[in-house]
């Protein structure tokens, strides 16, 4: 490696930290910094009323796979409730994704291949419902799926069933709430990766390849790859942690792992267990994210 | 863009003026103050009264315990008054400062989570019992057997309001035992009963008053003033007292130790042992509140009310629930964590 | 060779599919809309039609100053955000892989992947040292906790648009002897736009919505639109907010239509 390149590599990591500056630093302020207290907490023992109390503990962390039973003092029994709130929220989160990158790559195509002058009218069409606030669309949701509701009306009037379809309450209504919240984050990435796209480039592959099949998997896919992974993270991450979708569609029957976290800063009163939970949240997720970002990156290299 | 950065500052600079004179900082529960109490007060004395909300005891007393948070008043449930007070984050009122402090009923007076109420004003009080459509069902709603051993006409029809504190007691008591129990054949008990009722429940959520009303559901443990409200749309709702325990509470309002606007807050506590003004806030929350001859400034409808003014037969069973002990709140956690996994 | 002719617009059953999410989509907007102009004090139980709650609403103090207060943080979070993250993914995407890329990656992602209740209570603790130390409880602190999560929702969509863009352009630029600079605002902005239009919309968005990190870090009188509604969820929620809902997607859509009219007369 010749001096002059490496002083070019050095100027551009340089403006590369530069430029992430102004990024780092208001997280550092208000969101990465602050965690650290978390951090810290779930080394703490729990406070009487909920807090902590400074001295060191590892029972928050010890508390996440088992306990001791609170019939059988001295018996210490796999804490199951906690994998199975964990599994549901892994599960739902991931057919959360699935259906909305089912239903958001054609939207976004269909979005990115109108006339450029009507384009951000359909981005905006996309949007528009979403500065409605999450409670109350989520509330109006619910008015669509109850028994009573638009759906349900709708099919008994037409004949097609006798008993309204039991939605609310069900892991179902919480899968189909969160599909419908997160729709936008996956289409607006995706739009943002195809609409780069100069679309004579697939219509001169199209005639260069022999199936509709060998064009999007040869040309379109590695195109909208980085799309489909930035909107795939936005949509499973936050449905990992949603609270108030599952609160108000599921009917809090089942708790997602959100609504797990909360219950401990709340009327749990055991502040540690939360940190510790949210902590292992944080570790997992960021290895998945990793993992999944290294192997898309790799296949993209390969292409 | 101009414009906007100066509109942004415009905005930062005028919400640090929060403590000025003739303001104050009241933090309660969402929807629950009257606007035209608000309005009323101002009228009297010139006082701006800022509502900020919360929706859980326990998010609102972490926000206080936390600081910096430029409220004055707060109005905690009342076992948490106890764990306010011994954190020091409320102090004892000044009384020469409320002449209205002798309004308070006699029976509300020398309360055990404030004996001879140095520290708190009544705000509203309740009880959490059974909202049932006797269209429905008809047989015996003033037993917890309703949500517990759910009859076949209420099946999947049925909702629990989502409060431990009284949805673990109410089956504590239901067993035989006292609110927050440590008796673990007890809470056996209990657990059991619920974890077997559970699969019988539609949802476990707010929200009764607009469901109920609606017909989306049923019946549901609810809370009596939101039971009323639901009678008013839906004239065969009716709300049951268990005869094996139901918890009764009061909200009331307390003097935060880092208030800034503390003579305001003198006379807003003032203003609102007010029998008039309590009676204000009851007709809009449609809770009772604890200040003697306010019924006369209710509406009509509540002076009546089964739901407001608890049948003499069932007093006896309505129990204040206590600030629980540490362990009784694990036991507690614990079994609204099988619960709801 | 007629059926060999491939259309990019007209993939087989794009289209419909897409069209049909726009109006599953719109279908909870119609409802919502309807029930504001219900007479009955419930958003569930249609009593007939009134303009009772637009009425309320607008005489209600509480209601007007939180969905204002929502907007202007709304407003300057996304700001902020959009700027940081666009500098960000300039700074992260087209160049040599280097030791602490990972990590300025995971820092933008950090805020997606904790549930905000942590968040939350972590700025609650941290917020209020300083608030204390300091005796400033202004919107600051909720600007700042907003721009803060709304980043990684910025950051993503300008990133994968600038992935993979063509670098011909900016060479070409720069042999033509144009300063870095004018090849930033001439060549790569313009590229980029739509990057950002679409990152600068999520982080409005995002913000517009959040409940639980707002509901911690808020001082007094600090309500917004979605902290005032979560308060009355527990208790009853009335048609009002139905109708500030409405009156504020009517807005949107005024404010819209007058955007894309004026535009085109530009053009």
């Amino acid at each position: 490696m010749s001096a002059a390149e490496d002083s070019r590599d050095k100027a551009s990591v340089r403006s590369a930290w530069l430029l992430s500056a102004p990024a780092i630093f208001v997280l550092t302020f208000a969101a990465c910094g602050p965690l650290l207290i978390m951090l810290v907490y779930s080394f703490l023992t729990k406070g009487q009323y909920g807090n902590v109390e400074g001295v060191f503990s590892l029972e928050g962390w010890r508390s996440i796979l088992y306990s001791e039973d609170i019939f059988d003092p001295g018996v210490f029994v796999w804490a199951d409730a906690h994998l199975t709130i964990f599994w549901r929220s892994v599960k739902l989160s991931i057919l959360t994704t699935l259906l909305t990158l089912l239903i958001g790559f054609p939207t976004a195509w269909f979005i990115a291949t109108r006339p450029p002058k009507s384009r951000p009218l359909w981005l905006f069409l996309i949007t528009i419902p979403f500065w409605t606030n999450l409670l109350i669309r989520t509330v109006a949701i619910f008015e669509v799926i109850r028994n009573e509701g638009v759906i349900n009306t709708v099919l008994l009037w037409s004949g097609l069933i006798t008993v309204p379809f039991q939605i609310t309450y069900t892991d179902t209504a919480v899968f189909i709430g969160m599909a419908y919240v997160f729709l936008p984050l996956m289409v607006l990435p995706l739009f943002a990766a195809i609409d780069r796209f100069d679309m004579r480039l697939i219509e001169a592959a199209y005639d260069l390849y022999a199936s509709r099949f060998a064009v999007l998997r040869r040309v379109i896919l590695p195109i909208v790859r980085p799309g489909v992974i930035a909107g795939s993270i936005l949509v499973f991450v936050p449905s990992l942690g949603a609270v108030v979708t599952p609160r108000i569609l599921g009917g809090g029957k089942n708790m997602m792992i959100g609504n797990f976290i909360e219950l401990q800063f709340g009327q749990g009163r055991n502040w540690p267990l939360g940190a510790a939970l949210s902590m292992t949240l944080l570790v997992i997720v960021t290895v998945a994210l990793l993992v999944y970002v290294r192997a898309a990156n790799r296949e993209t290299s390969h292409g | 863009m101009k414009k906007l950065l100066t509109a942004t500052a415009l905005l930062l600079a005028t919400s640090s003026l929060a403590s000025a004179e003739g303001q104050l900082q009241l933090f309660n529960w969402g929807n629950y103050t009257s606007p035209e109490l608000l309005a009323k007060f101002e009228a009297e004395t010139g006082i701006k009264v800022t509502v900020t909300d919360y929706d859980s005891n326990d998010a609102a007393l972490a926000k206080i315990e936390a600081g910096g948070h430029g409220f004055d008043l707060v109005v905690p449930t009342h076992q948490y008054v106890p764990i306010y007070a011994e954190k020091g984050l409320i102090v004892p009122l000044d009384l020469s400062k409320i002449p209205n402090h002798a309004n308070i009923a006699p029976e509300w007076m020398d309360v055990a989570w404030d004996p001879g109420r140095t520290l708190t004003i009544p705000w509203q009080w309740g009880t959490t019992g059974i909202a049932v459509d006797t269209a429905v069902y008809s047989g015996d709603i003033n037993t917890s057997d309703v949500f517990l051993n759910v009859p076949p006409e209420l099946v999947g029809k049925i909702n629990i309001v989502p409060e431990m504190n009284d949805v673990v007691n109410l089956a504590v008591m239901w067993a035989g035992g006292e609110p927050c129990s440590e008796d673990t054949a007890v809470l056996k008990k209990a657990r059991d009963a619920l974890l077997a009722a559970k699969p019988n429940w539609i949802s476990m959520d707010y929200g009764a008053t607009e469901k109920m009303s609606s017909g989306e559901w049923k019946a549901s443990v609810n809370w009596n003033g939101s039971t009323m409200r639901i009678r008013l749309a839906l004239p065969t709702a009716a709300y049951g007292y268990p005869k094996e325990g139901y918890p009764v509470w009061m909200d009331s309002v307390a003097l935060l130790k880092d208030a800034q606007n503390v003579e305001e807050a003198y006379k807003f506590l003032n203003f609102i042992a007010e029998p008039e003004n309590a009676g204000m806030i009851s007709a809009f929350a449609r809770y009772a509140n604890g200040i003697a001859g306010s019924e006369a400034f209710m509406p009509e409808d509540m002076k009546t009310a089964p739901e407001v003014v608890i049948p003499e037969e069932f007093k006896a069973a309505g129990k204040f629930i206590p600030t629980c002990s540490p362990k009784a709140q694990e036991y507690m956690t614990a079994i609204w964590t099988e619960l709801q996994k | 060779m007629a059926d060999r002719n491939f259309s990019a617009s007209h993939l087989p059953g794009f289209t419909q599919i897409a069209l049909l999410v726009f109006a599953l989509l719109y279908l909870p907007i119609a409802v919502l809309v309807v029930y504001s102009f219900n007479a009955g004090t419930t958003s569930g139980l249609w009593e007939g039609f009134s303009f009772r709650w637009y009425g309320t609403a607008w005489q209600n103090d509480a209601v007007q100053s939180a969905t204002l207060r929502s907007l202007g943080i709304a407003v300057s979070a996304s700001i902020i955000a959009t700027f940081c993250a666009t500098l960000a993914a300039l700074g992260t995407t087209r160049r040599k892989s280097f030791r602490g890329q990972t990590f300025i990656y995971v820092m933008i992602n950090q805020p997606l992947m904790v549930p905000e209740i942590v968040t939350a209570v972590a700025l609650l603790i941290f917020f209020a040292s300083i608030k204390v130390a300091t005796g400033y409880q202004g919107l600051g602190y909720l600007i700042a906790a907003h721009s803060a999560f709304c980043i990684p929702f910025a950051y993503l969509p300008i990133r994968a648009r600038l992935e993979g863009m063509d670098l011909s352009l900016e060479t070409a630029a720069a042999d033509l002897y144009a300063t870095p600079w004018m090849t930033f605002r001439r060549v790569t902005l313009p590229l980029l736009a739509p990057g950002i239009i679409a990152g600068a919309m999520l982080a409005f968005v995002i913000s517009l919505d959040d409940v639980v990190i707002t509901e911690f870090v808020k001082s007094g009188g600090q309500d917004t639109l979605p902290t005032y509604m979560m308060g009355q969820l527990r208790r009853v929620m009335t048609p009002e907010v139905n109708a500030i809902s409405s009156v504020l997607l009517a807005l949107t859509v005024l404010l819209l239509t007058a955007f894309f009219l004026l535009t085109r007369k530009n053009d």
